[in-house]
């Protein structure tokens, strides 16, 4: 499998993906398992994403230089900054923590 | 972030100012847009070439899965395995287009199109909005802002990343994680979602010691049924 070809895959996989997401009957949505699922699951993934971009590197934990910057989105997100600044906060604290 | 100021159900005006959800879409959209510099970047350190690297931000246009792929080809990752973990990461905007379907009610001649559009900084813009008319405004404006931004600095990472060096040497690896924890900020106020997403992050960080890149956060999800379970024998 080239390069090109994983590429292509991956691209057709994700959109109909998001295309059965769109497309599922809303009878289907009116199971309140489903309904349940589908309101929390975002909460999760984006929780593990978060964790995940922060405290992993490979298979390994780690604590370095992006939690100090996560610390100081979470900072501004607490004191409602605005999202372009939460992102520069973290971009920011984590680009002098590795500096120092 | 504006919307964390008003989530749904919480006493904001039923009819939102078609102003305010233009603001707050496109701050989600310039600020995650300008993020695709740290894509470009990323597909370069994986010697992918130019037109490669931004083939993927045009035609896969979903960050995780993106920077999935190429880590793990960057990593050395056999294709295939490669293609897996970041089709796996791609399952959770199927959730978000069933979340979103019965809120932006779309004719279906239109829903391949939207569909394009369907990721996690526009199913939390949209979900955040009181009804279908500020959520179909959230949505195309967020997606449409974050699509044009996202390719083209997608464009400029990769033509600059030897230039620029290392993206890590500027935090850039930090934007990805603090715009997911601001998408995720306005649902933790509720205590049942709170505990939803303490148990995604344990089971992340215990499924990352194990199991194949790509999989921890579908592993998260077990945390749905376990919090629906606990929630059901408190009461």
């Amino acid at each position: 499998m080239t390069v090109w070809t994983a590429l292509l895959a991956t691209a057709a996989g994700c959109y109909l993906l998001k295309l059965l997401g769109l497309c599922v009957p809303g009878r289907l949505l009116d199971r309140p398992a489903v309904r349940t699922f589908a309101t929390l699951a975002p909460v999760a993934l984006l929780a593990a994403l978060t964790a995940q971009q922060t405290l992993t590197h490979g298979h390994h934990l780690t604590l370095d230089a992006r939690a100090a910057g996560l610390a100081a989105a979470a900072l501004a997100l607490w004191r409602r900054a605005p999202f372009l600044l939460v992102v520069l906060a973290a971009v920011t604290v984590t680009a002098l923590v590795r500096l120092a | 972030m504006t919307v964390t100021t008003q989530p749904p159900g919480t006493g904001g005006p039923t009819a939102r100012p078609t102003r305010a959800v233009l603001r707050d879409s496109l701050t989600v959209g310039v600020s995650v847009g300008i993020s695709g510099v740290a894509f470009g970047a990323a597909g370069a350190g994986a010697h992918l070439t130019v037109t490669q690297t931004c083939a993927l931000s045009l035609l896969l246009f979903t960050g995780a899965s993106q920077f999935a792929l190429v880590a793990a080809l960057a990593a050395g990752a056999a294709p295939v395995a490669a293609v897996a973990g970041a089709l796996l990461l791609g399952v959770r905007n199927a959730f978000y287009g069933m979340r979103l379907a019965e809120r932006l009610q779309l004719p279906s001649a239109l829903r391949p199109l939207a569909a394009h559009l369907v990721i996690d900084e526009t199913a939390a813009v949209t979900l955040a909005q009181p009804d279908r008319r500020t959520a179909r405004l959230g949505f195309t404006t967020t997606g449409v802002s974050i699509f044009a931004l996202w390719n083209l600095t997608t464009l400029l990472g990769a033509l600059g990343a030897d230039a620029l060096g290392d993206p890590a040497r500027y935090g850039l690896d930090a934007a990805g994680p603090a715009v997911f924890l601001a998408l995720l900020a306005p649902r933790l106020r509720d205590p049942h979602e709170r505990g939803v997403a303490a148990a995604a992050v344990l089971l992340v960080l215990a499924g990352t010691l194990l199991l194949p890149t790509g999989v921890p956060v579908l592993l998260a999800l077990a945390a749905v049924p376990l919090a629906v379970r606990r929630g059901r024998t408190a009461r």
